[in-house]
């Protein structure tokens, strides 16, 4: 079977305005989103804070758990529904204790001296300190940068230094289009959501890679063609590829994202987003930048 | 070390006003003249001689004498004082029986500990966690209580709290003015273990000091037969019991209206030595484990539900070369699996995100190669060289977009933490077997047909 036919030539470099315009349109809308919520919202990975996940036998709901944990004096307070199960809510607090006996015991006695010892299953808690929450945080950004520049070097070692700023516009494009999204969504980043970014930088890059190794090899065969010739005919030619992989990968990210259950779910989500994207910057974003780069050294000389 | 400066100032009968802690980490001693101060210094570079002193301008007939460790000193002391706490945490979660515990340090003054399976993690906290500091005190009888609730107590002596359950569950606090002087610390414990008092049926902890604990405990209880010796645990006491006699033998016994579970704790903690200094919970993260097996089941399904969808779409696009990628598919998971179990990684959700994401770009490196066969057939190429061309030619492509992705993932490794390096450690695993796998055992699938029969056409 074949999906794309050998000799498919679209014209993706043409379009790479209309491209721009879409990616700083997506971006903007990212960049708003952040401006007007005030930056990122940090899960309690990053924030610190408490989480408690409890499945409740009977019905309750979020204004119900919240009266009963009012005696607490936890200070501010989310609760909400999570997952499948229609009685399951996650609590959230900013306070943390650095007590032996925690905050979530607290709360897990005083629900089930509510509703009943039986009725109550605490599935999951969690509690970070502010100290560790930014150290957390710090860690993060130092593993993305990190990579980044451990990739800048080796693109330029592997191929040459304008196709290490392609990669890594479209790295950062990917990034941003995603962290928008999620504040867009109102989705927390938290610890995995950072793990999915990794993933994202790279598959997206992986695609690069493989677009670029393509032009690479053809400024070789067509020496007489024009670089956006060569550029657009290497999209073409990897294009069948480019469509099967991201098609795969695709496939198990959605089993994911659909079977993977609560805690997974944004994890997938982000992946989602970072395949989709991934696969358009390497096609609009990444081989774009290859043909700017040289229009401007032929200005100049 | 107030306690023992003053013993040793005293034995060598040196006049001196006195001795207080100051800031934290200063000592400080307050002599009369330079005869005893000069004394004071050469007795404490005798006996302290990592201390660093230092000598304040005589104001108002007093000279007063600092003394503190040096910077390099004070690391090396912190530096021990975690490898301690980290290998006393180590025998209380030894006795506390955990199938598979993971205890590490982390950056300088951190220690993480993981538990798997345990059923009431908040007893492991307060078991794990309590300094469990034993101290024997006397008790300052003629000191008035109310007023040193007030604030006003002499120099020398402390507040502290003695905690009583009454047969209705019902917690008092009676206020009680010790000695700061630590008469004898736990630390000369050699055993604890729970005894039932038979009289009220109910458990008390019996100690047993060493030899040297014994003798001091003895000499302790000739010298203040009639008084009452406070017995405190992390600066609350325990029980404050009057001394009738010189006890011999180096045994003593705690009660304090305890609950079966609380005594056996206490004696575990008191059995595997205290914490040389409090601990502060900084993270906690507790798995419930119906959420564990939800997640974990859910997260293979989706693993194989991915996955069949991959080899689905592998089959119908490739038709028989297709399936060769699917064994090669299959091979990858099953060495993921196997390097796993061979780490003792235990398999967490972002790690199994890690092989979804592996099982959807493993596949990748065939598609490479079978694109560049499909290519070369086109050209017109006999099967057997096609082949040879797509692997030859698609192998520095999949080389570099691995090895960016490998370095990602190291990167990953080297500066995530907890669910992250999971996530990194599955997906290095991932890229290198599929390196491996899409490689170099596809390629011996591919030669083994080929090389048999004559081919005329390839299933791709």
């Amino acid at each position: 079977m074949q999906l794309i036919k050998p000799d498919t030539n679209f014209d993706f470099v043409g379009k790479r305005t209309i491209a721009l315009v879409i990616s700083l349109v997506l971006l903007a809308v990212g960049i708003i989103s952040l401006i007007s919520k005030g930056g990122p919202d940090y899960g309690i990975d990053f924030a610190g804070g408490t989480l408690v996940q409890v499945r409740f036998t009977d019905t309750t709901n979020a204004s119900d758990i919240k009266k009963a944990l009012d005696g607490l004096e936890i200070g501010s307070m989310v609760v909400q529904q999570f997952g499948d199960d229609e009685n399951e809510f996650m609590i959230r607090m900013e306070k943390t204790s650095a007590e032996l006996k925690g905050l979530s015991i607290e709360v897990q006695e005083t629900l089930a001296t509510t509703y009943g010892a039986d009725k109550v299953d605490v599935r999951r808690t969690e509690m970070v300190g502010p100290q560790v929450g930014s150290d957390l945080r710090m860690k993060g950004i130092k593993a993305i940068v990190y990579a980044m520049l451990g990739i800048l070097v080796y693109i330029s070692w592997r191929f040459e230094f304008r196709f290490a700023v392609g990669a890594i516009v479209a790295l950062i494009h990917d990034v941003a289009i995603t962290i928008g999204v999620f504040s867009l969504f109102g989705k927390e980043i938290d610890l995995p959501i950072i793990a999915a970014f990794l993933a994202i930088i790279g598959y997206s890059l992986n695609d690069t890679i493989i677009v670029y190794d393509r032009i690479r090899e053809n400024l070789g065969r067509y020496n007489k063609e024009s670089f956006s010739f060569i550029v657009n005919r290497s999209i073409n030619d990897t294009l069948s590829r480019t469509m099967l992989t991201s098609g795969t990968t695709l496939l198990v990210v959605l089993a994911l994202f659909v079977l993977g259950g609560g805690v997974i779910h944004n994890f997938a989500f982000a992946m989602l987003i970072g395949v989709l994207i991934g696969t358009y910057s390497s096609i609009f974003v990444a081989s774009p930048i290859l043909i700017y780069w040289e229009q401007r050294k032929l200005k100049k000389s | 070390m107030s306690d023992q400066t003053d013993a040793l100032l005293r034995e060598k009968d040196i006049i001196f006003k006195r001795i207080e802690r100051r800031q934290k980490d200063r000592l400080v001693v307050i002599v009369y003249d330079s005869a005893a101060g000069a004394q004071v210094d050469s007795l404490m570079a005798e006996n302290f001689p990592n201390l660093e002193g230092e000598t304040l301008p005589v104001t108002g007939g007093y000279i007063e004498k600092h003394y503190r460790l040096s910077e390099q000193e004070a690391v090396n002391i912190a530096d021990f004082a975690v490898r301690q706490a980290l290998e006393t945490m180590r025998n209380r979660v030894d006795e506390f029986g955990v199938s598979e515990p993971t205890l590490q340090r982390q950056s300088d003054n951190r220690i993480l500990i993981q538990l798997p399976g345990i059923k009431d993690p908040e007893r492991a906290i307060s078991l794990i966690g309590k300094t469990a500091r034993l101290e024997f005190k006397m008790v300052a009888e003629t000191v008035n209580v109310a007023e040193a609730q007030k604030g006003n107590l002499p120099p020398g002596t402390q507040l502290l709290f003695e905690r009583n359950t009454s047969s209705n569950g019902v917690v008092t606090e009676t206020p009680i003015v010790v000695y700061s002087k630590t008469s004898l610390t736990g630390d000369l414990l050699e055993d604890a273990n729970v005894r039932i008092d038979t009289r009220y049926n109910e458990p008390y902890v019996s100690i047993d000091f060493n030899s040297v604990g014994g003798k001091r405990f003895e000499q302790l209880t000739a010298a203040n037969v009639g008084k009452r010796m406070a017995i405190v645990l992390d600066d609350s006491v325990y029980s404050a019991p009057v001394i009738r006699e010189r006890i011999s033998g180096g045994s003593a016994q705690i009660s304090g209206s305890f609950t079966s579970q609380e005594a056996t704790d206490l004696a575990i903690v008191l059995r595997a030595g205290s914490l040389p200094a409090p601990v502060r919970i900084l993270e906690n993260r507790t798995v419930g484990p119906s959420l564990g097996h939800d997640s974990i089941s859910k997260g293979i399904k989706s693993v194989i539900v991915g996955g069949l969808l991959v080899v689905s779409a592998m089959i119908i696009y490739y038709s028989l070369s297709g399936l060769v990628a699917v064994i090669a598919l299959s091979l990858n998971v099953l060495f993921i699996g196997a390097m796993l179990s061979l780490f003792g990684a235990t398999l967490t959700l972002p790690g199994i995100a890690g092989i979804v994401l592996t099982v959807g770009m493993a596949v990748d490196a065939n598609v490479l190669i079978f694109e560049r066969i499909r290519e070369e057939l086109r050209l017109g190429k006999a099967p057997k060289v096609a082949v040879d061309l797509g692997y030859s030619k698609a192998f520095m492509t999949i080389i570099d977009a691995n090895l960016t992705t490998l370095l990602a993932a190291l990167v990953l490794f080297q500066f995530g933490t907890g669910p992250v390096k999971g996530f990194a450690v599955t997906l290095s695993i991932g890229i290198v077997a599929s390196l491996f796998t899409a490689i170099f055992v596809s390629r011996v699938v591919f030669d083994f047909f080929l090389n048999r029969r004559q081919v005329r056409r390839l299933s791709i």
